[in-house]
């Protein structure tokens, strides 16, 4: 089983016409995601990849039945993108683009308000069911099918843990990159909800980095109401504070959101934190083995 | 982006936010020149981005414009040290003259982006002139917010809510509004991620002006705020960071001595992380993007191995599907032109691993490939140590 997106999404790529929505697209087609339409304006009535690309989200939707949309256009147009999906009914947005300035993530969540409408990113490798359907630009062959769910603000860091994962001998049911702006669109909580109910994941890592309180939220979101195995790891344990560490989300602001105080959280929570980044894997074993 | 406070005041009286009359000098005369103009009293201010400039003695008052000119001699060109420059301090290039002012009252506001609700806050507290993080500790409930909905804007009666709670009554309570509706409107209007008003002054006749003012913003937008981007000031950043933003590779120098070049900036932070767990300390932060090209990586490796700290180096890059044969490559190119000797543990992912470590075993440098980011990061700390 999965979260968000398997075999039967039905995806319309954003800016598919580009260099980036071109090269991507055409991994998500062969890994088997159902890429059934493009959006470029201006380019509707064409075929790109071997797919129908249209002027309008809307369009698509109306057309080939898309019910996701994977977002590959420009920082400063990712935003009306986001919401023209939004507003075409589309159920999940993955928004790749990365560099998107803060006010404009601000008036998407504000547009998102009261619309079913879920978005995961921006500035986020995507997501992944694996044997199924990934939607983003993560390395599709380090993935297996399995039961670990994996959510994260990296995007390599996802993939180094990925492999740990599969390493030890276990898959993934689906992997998650939340995106590393400050203003993202599902956060941990969301998703430790989808995996919650997802009968087929058996246990969910959670990678976090410095800045913010998102981790925070989930420690105490899991304390309260997560009841499968969660490994943890902070990233940037030996970040420097008032420093935007490449992500802009990344910052320890006024000696708030240090790592340290993340994975005390974390641990005060039942949570199995992996100090080193080598050790997520191992982590997994062990709790999968304390669950046993 | 950092500005200096003499920008962020040309900035907020452009969106009629009222800030002391002063100028800029670059030299005494000047100096001198502008406090003939707008003294006899001013007050000579040190401009450089950092905190606690009053402290450091960068920030002094004079009675006549002599004075002015002997303080602006001293202040151009000294290292001014506050508690965020470092030991090293930052040569102070610029003195902002402004009008010296009868002060009744210091208050505070602020703006920042509030990462949970997804909304700009508005701060205001009657604590002004001193660190605000410590009223947030101590006396959190003198700190007032109005959170700002990205739908509707700042609306008048926050601003006014906020003028009430700081005890501003009659003509300081007009202009207060009047303040605050501005200086949201200026931080709209740049994209700003902070905009910090640290006194906010009131005068004894009821006016109400920025005494100090900082303003950062969202790297982000700078494409679509041009005005914004001119505002930097490369003197008052590292060297080798310019040389890397130029090239689009985010580097942060840091204090250890394992250099350390990544792709990603989660898989560097942990990189970071892990040198430190195997009894290292990282020299820097890398991270050369998660797409990585050739080009990026020999001149990431370049401006790595510019720093004298740096005694050896990890690469660490996990690609997915980035060719390694094409990274080592690269590398062992940029360490040959460089005449690098240090020893360079490179942790490679991708296709074509194989490869990539026959062209790093064959180079003849002191360069070795690691599996795992464990055996890595011990490997390099064990070589730098020796």
């Amino acid at each position: 089983m999965s979260i968000l997106i398997d075999e039967h999404t039905r995806v319309v790529v954003l800016g598919i016409t580009g260099g980036e929505g071109t090269f991507h697209a055409q991994r998500m087609i062969e890994y088997g995601t159902k890429v059934v339409a493009g959006m470029t304006p201006g380019k509707g009535g064409t075929k790109h990849l071997g797919v129908p690309v249209f002027n309008t989200v809307a369009e698509a939707v109306a057309a080939e039945g898309a019910d996701a949309a994977a977002v590959f256009v420009p920082p400063f147009a990712a935003a009306d993108a986001v919401m023209e999906s939004a507003d075409a009914g589309i159920r999940l947005v993955v928004c790749i683009t990365e560099g998107i300035p803060t006010f404009d993530m601000m008036k998407v969540k504000t547009f998102l308000r009261g619309r079913p409408t879920e978005l995961i990113g921006p500035n986020t490798p995507g997501i992944i069911s694996p044997g199924k359907a990934k939607i983003g630009i993560m390395p599709g062959h380090i993935h297996r099918p399995g039961s670990i769910g994996i959510i994260s603000r990296s995007g390599t860091l996802t993939y180094e843990a990925v492999q740990q994962v599969t390493q030890q001998g276990y898959g993934q049911s689906t992997a998650v990159g939340i995106g590393g702006d400050p203003i993202v669109g599902m956060k941990y909580i969301e998703l430790l909800e989808r995996f919650k109910r997802d009968p087929g994941t058996e246990a969910v890592i959670m990678i976090g980095e410095i800045g913010g309180t998102a981790e925070d939220e989930a420690a105490a979101y899991i304390r309260a109401s997560f009841p499968k195995p969660v490994v943890g790891f902070i990233a940037g344990q030996t970040a420097p504070p008032g420093r935007r560490m490449g992500h802009a989300g990344a910052i320890i602001a006024g000696g708030k959101g240090t790592a340290q105080e993340k994975m005390a959280a974390l641990r005060a929570a039942g949570v199995h934190v992996a100090v080193s980044p080598a050790d997520i894997g191992g982590a997994l074993r062990e709790a999968l083995a304390r669950n046993a | 982006m950092k500005i200096h406070e003499y920008q962020a005041k040309q900035i907020l009286a452009r969106f009629g936010v009222r800030v002391p009359r002063g100028e800029v000098a670059g030299t005494a005369a000047e100096a001198r020149a502008i406090a003939e103009k707008i003294g006899p009293r001013v007050v000579v201010k040190a401009q450089i981005h950092a905190g606690g400039r009053g402290k450091g003695g960068g920030v002094k008052l004079a009675s006549t414009p002599g004075e002015a000119e002997a303080l602006a001699a001293a202040m151009i060109g000294m290292r001014l040290v506050t508690h965020q420059t470092g030991p090293e301090g930052k040569r102070v290039k610029n003195v902002l003259i402004e009008e010296a002012l009868d002060i009744a009252r210091e208050l505070y506001l602020g703006i920042v982006i509030d990462r949970a609700r997804e909304a700009a806050v508005i701060m205001a507290s009657t604590e002004g002139g001193v660190e605000i993080e410590k009223v947030a500790a101590e006396k959190p409930e003198l700190i007032h917010k109005e959170y700002v909905d990205p739908g509707t804007g700042l609306m008048s009666f926050q601003a006014r809510k906020l003028a009430f709670k700081l005890g501003l009554q009659g003509e300081a309570f007009k202009q207060g509004v009047k303040f605050i509706l501005g200086l949201f409107k200026a931080f709209e209007g740049t994209d700003a991620s902070l905009a910090e008003i640290n006194p906010l002054l009131v005068t004894g006749r009821g006016d109400v002006l920025a005494l100090d003012a900082k303003m950062n913003f969202d790297d982000n937008a700078l494409d679509r705020r041009p005005e914004i981007r001119g505002l930097r000031d490369l003197d008052e950043e590292s060297p080798l960071e310019v040389e890397a933003s130029k090239y689009n590779l985010n580097y942060i120098k840091l204090d250890g001595d394992v250099g350390c070049m990544v792709n990603g900036a989660g898989l560097a932070m942990a990189t970071m992380d892990i040198i430190k767990y195997a009894g290292g300390m990282p020299a820097n932060f890398l991270d050369v993007g998660g797409g990585v090209t050739e080009e990026a990586v020999t001149k990431a490796f370049q401006i790595l191995v510019s720093d004298p700290d740096v005694k050896g180096a990890l690469i660490n890059i996990f690609g997915g599907i980035v060719r390694c044969d094409m990274i080592a490559a690269g590398v062992v190119k940029a360490a040959r032109e460089m005449g690098t000797k240090i020893p360079v543990v490179i942790r490679l992912e991708g296709t074509n691993v194989e490869k990539g470590k026959t062209i790093l075993a064959e180079s003849g440098l002191a360069f070795s490939a690691a599996d795992g980011m464990r055996e890595a990061a011990d490997r390099i700390v064990s070589l730098v140590k020796r």
